[in-house]
């Protein structure tokens, strides 16, 4: 995945009720007994899909109606707990590209970032206005504008939030940070050398 | 104006300021682990590019790690491969790697402060986050996703931006059967599951310093279920002594020059923070966290709250809470039947947490039915453990006694909870699903009250119990 920039996106959404979905929610332990990402997108909010039976449970992600979006929509401290990349990884394997939600643990918002999902914050009102908006009109678009810190459905504009140097990174295409630290060589060697740990007492063979 | 330990070790660790104004931090301590490694050592792969620093990378296996025995292949196909990734990349890369048979594998989060590693005034990252635990030295030490593990393998280096600082001083002492697990689930509580979001959590006052560095790493291990993806205690006499003489710590002639470091960087008496928060300790009782995330924690001689008495925020969480455990709002918390006890984990698999737990179970009895297991956090603990007969008492107790991995703290390996089991587990989370069975029910304590409730089939005061 190499970084590109992201000012704007535009899709249908898919509605997640609730506070505190934490990242074993989002994708159980059990299946991240993988060594590559790839199988994530089928087992994503596996076990709130069905129930003990294994019987779908009528979860957003199984709605037809839903199918196809790219915006997921949420409440608040979404992504708290562990903090597996896996989480962010199966939701962008099942096809979204931004989140939106009324707040967000941290570890959560910086692995969207990493690879290239913009989680954006919008105030609590606007966030039940957005879900209602999802559930009773599925087919309507969300126009997210990063630039402008927009987003506009259903003939409403509401404001959103993220951190300045978050929203950065997508506008100057940026978020795929490895490149860029790389860029910081010879000023990575130089605090390498000041560091007292490293230059007057390094770890011994142990 | 006195700067504290979070400014400087920044300070000392920036690299320079990058356009998206976060900053290049380099990290001084690098630890991996077999379940958020193998993609990022693939993306290293895929764009032809090494290790930066190998020596300051440690490599260990324990979220996936059978604790019944060590034989390989591991009967799970999955976890065998997950393995043979770890160990083929250490080797490349020549990272050092503590495999079962080393006599220093464990939790990544145990092994790390036990073998010296964790020292104050570094930066410390794993993909893990419960990375906070090594805070407990002195460091600045945070989860990180796997594209970051990446990142740190490639440049040694991060784009982070600065965290504020909250200063929580827990004041006072702790009564008897109360611990530092009670004192972390009180703070947790109090503030919120994400009460700490954009901070780090500097904890001080008379009873965090009264504590032992295991009591401490305790409280750090869970900042982050409070919101807090760092935790640190300033480094002071209990520090050192409690690094003097392990494998990687500094050896006699470099102790001094260590010593004047990591003093350097505790927070100064005068130092500014953007937030406190007070904690009396005497007031504090044996907390369970009963709900479904360690928030929903309450006293034991408590009573679960009432959604109607909460703030409104808090209310469709408790209905969810009530609707996955079954509990009656209002109802105590102990009497609550026990199916499973679960000692263990990088909050509590410590030697001291073995001890306190111990002292319950010697001459006592695991009730009938209940599934009760101990599992060490390391190699060394276990060694450790069994040196001073503890696994004795513990089998004799009827516990099992199992090889160190992560084991029923989540469901990534064979120990998992069937179906509606309710266990009290010494572990950190209570997440839905998270011991492996989506209908299964977590019920958070000290070691020392899940032996109690090991003993007693139900949940139990631990206090009556010693008393
Ligand atoms: S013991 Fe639990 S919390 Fe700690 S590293 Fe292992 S799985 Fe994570």
């Amino acid at each position: 995945m190499s970084s590109s920039v992201i000012r704007q996106l535009k899709g249908r959404a898919v509605p997640v009720r609730g506070n505190d979905i934490d990242t074993d929610r989002i994708i159980p332990a059990r299946f991240m007994k993988t060594v590559s990402f790839d199988s994530l997108g089928q087992h994503v909010f596996h076990d709130v899909r069905r129930d003990p039976q294994g019987k779908p449970t009528g979860h957003p992600f199984d709605d037809p109606r839903h199918a196809g979006a790219v915006i997921l929509l949420a409440n608040r401290n979404f992504g708290c707990g562990s903090s597996r990349e896996h989480a962010p990884q199966a939701l962008a394997a099942w096809g979204i590209r931004a989140v939106v939600a009324e707040s967000f643990a941290e570890i959560f918002a910086g692995n969207c970032t990493a690879i290239g999902i913009p989680a954006v914050e919008v105030e609590a009102a606007d966030a039940e206005a957005l879900l209602r908006l999802a559930e009773t009109r599925p087919e309507t678009d969300l126009d997210l504008d990063l630039e402008a810190l927009r987003l506009q459905a259903g003939g409403k504009s509401y404001p959103v939030r993220m951190p300045e140097a978050r929203r950065k990174v997508f506008l100057i295409g940026s978020w795929d940070t490895m490149g860029l630290l790389l860029e910081g060589r010879s000023e990575i060697a130089a605090v390498a050398a000041r560091l007292p740990y490293l230059a007057e007492f390094p770890y011994p063979r142990g | 104006m006195g700067k504290n330990l979070l400014d400087k070790v920044w300070d000392l660790h920036t690299v320079r300021r990058l356009p998206s104004g976060e900053d290049q931090l380099f990290i001084g301590l690098h630890l991996v682990h077999e379940v958020t490694s193998p993609q990022a050592f693939a993306m290293l792969e895929a764009r032809g590019i090494g290790v930066l620093h190998p020596k300051r990378t440690f490599a260990t296996a324990d979220h996936i790690i059978p604790t019944d025995s060590s034989s390989r292949p591991f009967a799970d196909r999955l976890a065998e491969e997950m393995m043979r990734a770890l160990e083929a990349n250490a080797a490349r890369y020549g990272i050092r790697f503590f495999g079962p048979g080393s006599g220093l594998q464990g939790i990544v989060h145990v092994i790390g402060p036990e073998l010296g590693l964790s020292q104050p005034g570094l930066t410390i990252a794993c993909g893990d986050s419960h990375t906070s635990t090594h805070g407990a030295l002195g460091a600045i030490a945070f989860g990180i996703g796997t594209s970051q593990v990446r990142d740190v393998l490639a440049t040694q280096t991060l784009s982070l931006a600065r965290p504020k600082v909250r200063r929580i001083e827990v004041r006072g002492r702790l009564r008897a059967g109360v611990y530092a697990k009670d004192v972390i689930l009180g703070i947790i509580a109090s503030l919120g599951v994400n009460g700490g979001l954009g901070h780090a959590y500097e904890y001080g006052g008379q009873a965090v310093e009264a504590m032992s560095m295991e009591e401490r790493l305790t409280i750090c291990n869970m900042s982050i279920e409070g919101g807090a993806r760092v935790g640190y205690i300033n480094p002071d006499q209990t520090t050192f002594a409690y690094l003097q003489g392990r494998p990687f710590a500094p050896h006699d002639g470099q102790w001094e020059k260590a010593v004047r470091f990591w003093r350097g960087v505790a927070s100064d008496p005068d130092a500014t923070y953007d937030d406190r928060f007070v904690l009396e300790a005497d007031r504090l009782q044996p907390m369970v966290a009963w709900g479904i995330n360690p928030g929903q924690a309450a006293g034991v001689e408590e009573k679960l709250p009432l959604p109607g008495e909460r703030p409104a925020a808090e209310r469709e969480t408790l209905e969810k809470a009530y609707a996955h455990t079954g509990f009656t709002p209002g109802a105590p918390v102990a009497g609550t039947r026990v199916d499973v006890a679960f000692i263990g984990s990088c909050t509590n698999g410590r030697l001291s947490d073995l001890r306190e737990a111990a002292r319950v179970a010697r001459g006592r009895k695991v009730a009938g039915r209940v599934r009760a297991l101990v599992v060490p956090g390391s190699q060394r603990v276990a060694d450790a453990a069994q040196a001073e007969g503890l696994d004795q008492v513990f089998r004799e107790a009827g516990f099992q006694w199992r090889l160190p991995g992560c084991s029923m703290c989540l469901g990534m390996n064979p120990d998992v909870l069937v179906g509606e089991e309710v266990c009290a587990s010494s572990s950190n989370r209570n997440f839905i699903g998270r011991q492996g069975s989506p209908r299964g029910r977590t019920l958070l304590m000290s070691p020392a009250m899940v032996a109690a409730a090991a003993i007693a089939g139900q949940v139990t005061d631990v206090r009556e119990v010693l008393s």
